[in-house]
């Protein structure tokens, strides 16, 4: 702990809370029945899945809350946040189903720091998979709880009660009943979770597995639905920030006097940052452009086309992340190999809210943070140790997040909302223009993957060498029958190890997962192609030991009504398989290709997804749906150009994301799995995209293209 | 500065403000209409889309004085109190929207497009959405949306 103190150096109030006692939700949760849970927690929850600030989380804390008040209303306080996903409406069915209330008797406060247990963020798919069944254990340990309870009043043993809309009767005697309110009314009961009460059955689930309205459907479709940009504490300003023209040019000298000259217009600085501020924001942004500032010249001389080679000089020691058998004895029983390198460049997240952030300091010196983050608990340190103040005199608060994909895991905005926010002495908006969300993203690394890879004479896949560099280990594994094999990583997406990248990188749906699954399945056609056989009959041939994987194969290929054939077939089929966050996919594209531009247009997309029980079906189905048309920019435009530390996209009418005309008929097939729990599902369907848009061009025209995007041009010069 | 007189959802407003300022900016910083989001300044995200005497505009490119006596509707001006316009409603019921941050913009926009054209086929309604983005994915479910809100039985609501 002491150690802890010393790295962090936040001495005082490093948020060593171990009970509830210390956290105003006392006032929200005065009397009831509270369920704390203290079971080791799940990955995700507290243990960091990305973490380049260090953030421990604090102490033996509690990770999830049920209250059940004295009205019977049962409020869950949970550390996620709601970016589209859908986790304000499903994370209540998985409690209301568990507790036996109505659904909409249950509230559910997300994101805030005071109010909600530390969560380390909102990324990975891991709400449902890992979260899911920490509150379907509270809400059943509340349930057994008062069912006790219920118990003791009604004279009748528990296993003779049954509980129905939050009501608990006697079986036999339905005259012999209690409400839940009527059970906690008036008593505080404080429960920590042993994991012990038993879950409700999946066959027995009444609201898990239904598609209930979306609890903001309402508030998002009358613009009622706030985001940071929208809460606008009195007296609030917002700020304009001069920023450098390139990544590592620090700024040599700055003449703000002609802005200061504006009417309604402050100038202030903090360290590092200076800041044009105004009540209005076009305002302000005029202001700004009357700045006068000089910059140093930016370190880095790379560019996107100079990238790949440096990448692959500069990536750290290579790491096996697994490994069987040996490659050179698979080599030697192989009749035929493939080698093969693929390259992928820098990614945008691109949110359509830019990140953005209002701060205001009240007169006791807390500092509360709207922000747009997927890590509200991390921001909340952050920010702490950026304005030298204890923990607990910062509270976040997350409004809805207007799209994260993983890039509102930084929230640098936030931080610099604070520190104006504390400097000017008055509430202060951050909300970055589209030019500072490209510059400061925190880009899907670019990478370079090289596999070879043999088969023999019954068209087995004997050995499997995989190299990838930049991408990191999501999606590396490969997983059909291949007794030799090796798989190296050589740096990631969760740190810019040996400067690799000439600015920001970070986690992007589905991190690695994309790049890695684009060449793996790639590279599986090519094996299948100098089999001679039927892609989709390959991979069956090779992966007799994974049932999963099968059955969603033979649920897509059914679904798209495959006919075998070897590509290229002229038809513009392709297939590509992946596993993701727990859940397997199978994705089979159809396309055309314009054979005098190279460009691809995507007719078709078939996908299936084994996610194990589906808590909302048709949440499921719109991430899906989601993450195959999120994935078409990947996988045919999106590369971020840049230059000697300028980020040369600075808006859409360069950097192309998919829009309407692009979008393919999508076919989602979620397959019945009760018997696995509830797997990821904003991530597994979009890694599929690259490698079964890339098959199917192959299959169209010919053209074996193997850098991402699929851009007109390289599909042209592919073609023989 | 000049004084602007602009219908903003019906009401009548008489404002003072420098004619070449945003009305994006006017109405959320101003007018406290945060419905209208920002998304790119430059035209080419439709995340800011109003209604100006009928027809979609970019609210965020929109001078002050282009709107100086025109009636402007927002995301705020469509719903008739708790009913919902024929648009709005086919998002509720298609889930035309995840984070919500496009789907003002894509409304106005959508309602704007069946003011001109009330029957569009699907194509037709994907054409005339193009100028909008979604970065989650929705197209598909927002073109649903269109559509449905094309065959219910009244349709409009902006002026």
């Amino acid at each position: 702990m002491t150690k802890l103190k010393e790295e962090m150096i936040v001495p005082e109030g490093w948020g060593f809370v171990d009970t509830v006692d210390r956290r105003d939700f006392l006032k929200l949760t005065g009397s009831g029945l509270l369920v704390i849970f203290a079971l080791t927690p799940p990955d995700g929850v507290l243990r960091p899945v990305w973490n380049p600030a260090g953030i421990q989380r604090p102490s033996p804390d509690f990770n999830a809350f049920v209250h059940i008040g004295a009205d019977g209303r049962v409020t869950m306080l949970v550390g996620k946040i709601e970016m589209g996903q859908g986790v304000m409406t499903s994370l209540p069915q998985l409690a209301a189903e568990e507790l036996g209330v109505p659904l909409a008797s249950v509230d559910v406060v997300l994101g805030d720091t005071e109010l909600c247990p530390f969560d380390m963020g909102t990324f990975g798919s891991l709400s449902v998979r890992t979260l899911g069944p920490v509150l379907r254990a509270a809400a059943a340990e509340a349930r057994a709880v008062l069912v006790q309870m219920a118990s003791e009043k009604l004279g009748v043993a528990p296993a003779d009660l049954e509980v129905k809309d939050g009501i608990v009767m006697s079986k036999s005697d339905r005259s012999k009943r209690v409400s839940y309110g009527e059970l906690t009314a008036g008593k505080r009961i404080e429960r920590r979770l042993d994991g012990k009460a038993a879950l409700e059955a999946v066959a027995n689930f009444k609201i898990v597995g239904t598609s209930p309205l979306r609890r903001d459907a309402i508030d998002k479709v009358t613009g009622r639905a706030k985001y940071s940009g929208d809460i606008v504490p009195p007296g609030a300003l917002h700020a304009r920030i001069v920023r450098a023209p390139a990544h590592g040019a620090d700024m040599m000298t700055v003449d703000t006097k002609a802005a200061e000259a504006v009417p309604g217009v402050r100038v202030v600085r903090d360290g590092e940052i200076v800041a044009v501020l105004h009540q209005h924001r076009d305002e302000a942004d005029k202001a700004l452009k009357l700045v006068k500032a000089t910059f140093g010249s930016p370190p880095s001389m790379l560019d996107d086309q100079s990238i790949f080679a440096h990448l692959q000089a500069s990536a750290p020691e290579g790491r096996a992340v697994a490994q069987d058998g040996s490659v050179e004895n698979g080599e030697k029983a192989a009749t035929q190999i493939v080698e093969q390198k693929y390259l992928k460049g820098y990614v945008a997240h691109a949110p359509m809210e830019t990140h953005s952030a209002v701060a205001s300091v009240a007169a006791d010196g807390k500092v509360t943070v709207w922000g747009s983050t997927q890590t509200p608990f991390p921001l909340q340190t952050q920010v702490a140790r950026a304005l030298k103040l204890p923990t607990e005199k910062v509270r976040i608060i997350t409004p809805f997040v207007g799209g994260g994909f993983g890039g509102k895991s930084a929230s640098q905005q936030a931080i610099e909302a604070a520190r104006l926010a504390v400097a000017a002495g008055a509430p202060v908006r951050v909300v970055w223009d589209r030019t500072e969300e490209f510059f400061f993203d925190t880009f899907d690394p670019a990478a370079v993957i090289t596999i070879r890879a043999g088969i023999d004479a019954a068209k087995k896949i004997v050995s499997w060498n995989y190299e990838v560099i930049g991408a990191g280990e999501r999606g590396s594994q490969q997983f059909y029958d291949v007794a030799n094999h090796r798989t190296v990583v050589r740096g990631g997406w969760n740190a810019n190890q040996n400067g690799m990248h000439p600015f920001g990188i970070g986690p992007w749906r589905a991190p690695g997962a994309n790049a890695n699954t684009f060449a793996r399945e790639v590279h599986i056609d090519l094996l299948a192609q100098k089999a001679g056989m039927d892609p989709v009959a390959f991979r069956q041939f090779n992966l007799t030991k994974n049932a999963r994987m099968l059955r969603v194969l033979q649920a897509a290929a059914e679904k798209f009504g495959w006919q075998a054939g070897v590509a290229p077939s002229k038809r513009g089929f392709g297939v590509a398989l992946g596993d993701d966050a727990g859940t397997y996919v199978a994705s089979i594209a159809h396309v055309k290709v314009d054979p005098s531009s190279g460009a691809v247009q995507v007719l078709r997309v078939v996908c299936a997804q084994d996610m194990g029980v589906v808590v909302n079906p048709a949440g499921a189905m719109q991430q899906l749906e989601g993450c195959i048309t999120m994935g078409l920019g990947y996988t045919l435009a999106e590369e971020v150009r840049f230059k000697n530390g300028v980020v040369l996209d600075k808006n859409f009418p360069t950097y192309h994301l998919p829009r309407f005309s692009w979008v393919p008929k999508i076919e989602g097939v979620l397959l019945n799995s009760p018997d696995l729990p509830a797997q990821g599902g904003g991530e597994p369907a979009i890694v599929t995209m690259g490698a079964a848009v890339a098959n199917a061009v192959y299959d169209a025209v010919g053209a074996r293209v193997v850098q991402l995007p699929l851009t007109p041009e390289r599909v042209k010069a592919a073609m023989v | 500065m000049r004084s602007i007189s602009v219908t903003v959802n019906g009401t009548p407003r008489q404002l003072t403000v420098d004619e070449d300022r945003r009305l994006l900016w006017v109405l959320r910083d101003d007018l406290g209409l945060t419905g209208t989001k920002f998304g790119c300044g430059v035209s080419s995200c439709g995340a800011c889309t109003v209604i100006v005497d009928g027809k979609a505009v970019h609210a965020c490119v929109t001078a002050m004085k282009a709107v100086d006596g025109k009636h402007v509707t927002t995301i705020e001006g469509l719903a008739n109190g708790d009913r919902l316009a024929p648009v709005q409603q086919g998002f509720v019921d298609h889930l035309g929207f995840q984070c919500g941050y496009c789907t003002p913009g894509m409304i106005m926009g959508g309602t704007a497009l069946l003011m001109s054209n009330p029957k569009p086929t699907r194509d037709e309604i994907a054409k005339g959405m193009e100028g909008h983005l979604c970065r989650c994915g929705a197209h598909v479910r927002i073109i649903d949306a269109i559509e449905a809100a094309s065959h219910a039985p009244a349709s409009g609501g902006a002026k």
